[in-house]
């Protein structure tokens, strides 16, 4: 049972994606794109890897670390990148 | 199931490599480039969970890590030049 949870978490987290991977074309602005980027990404690997804890328990501890380190490094890259293109 | 999930982000990653191909600007092309990095982590997530494998897991963090890298550099690169 806790293994389709987990699928539809990752399911969820793969849609966020493809929102992402629609709004870069769709947006206006440079700003924007690094909005949507940033946030629509940092959301969907999120999801994607506590659907991956859900449905292998035993690997918490590698995820996590993951899940760590992309939320660590994705709002500073985006900072990175919006500063230089202004 | 697996197979609906890989294709959905498949088509994810191409229509960002579109905008990576097709982009107006340099700033553009980072941020394309990085969202199709953090994509492919999630991608070799998913494919652990498909092989059933655990190194999968040890190439995501590393492959994290080198497109952070990258962005960084390049963010520099953008704003001081070499």
């Amino acid at each position: 049972m806790l293994e389709y949870i987990g699928y539809l978490f990752i399911l969820l987290g793969v849609l966020a994606f493809l929102v992402s991977a629609i709004g870069l074309i769709r947006m206006p602005d440079v700003f924007t794109r690094i909005h949507i980027a940033t946030k629509t990404t940092t959301i969907g690997t999120i999801l994607v890897l506590i659907g991956a804890m859900m449905s292998e328990p035993s690997w918490s501890l590698k995820l996590a670390l993951i899940g760590f380190f992309i939320l660590i490094t994705n709002p500073l890259s985006s900072s990175v990148i919006a500063r230089a293109s202004k | 199931m697996f197979e609906l999930i890989i294709i959905i982000l498949l088509l994810a990653v191409f229509i960002s490599l579109y905008r990576f191909l097709k982009a107006p600007t340099l700033s553009d092309r980072v941020v394309a480039f990085d969202t199709i990095s953090i994509m492919i982590v999630s991608l070799l997530v998913i494919l652990s969970l498909y092989y059933q494998r655990s190194f999968y897991l040890d190439i995501a963090l590393v492959f994290g890590l080198i497109g952070f890298l990258t962005t960084t550099v390049f963010g520099r690169y953008i704003e001081k030049g070499i």
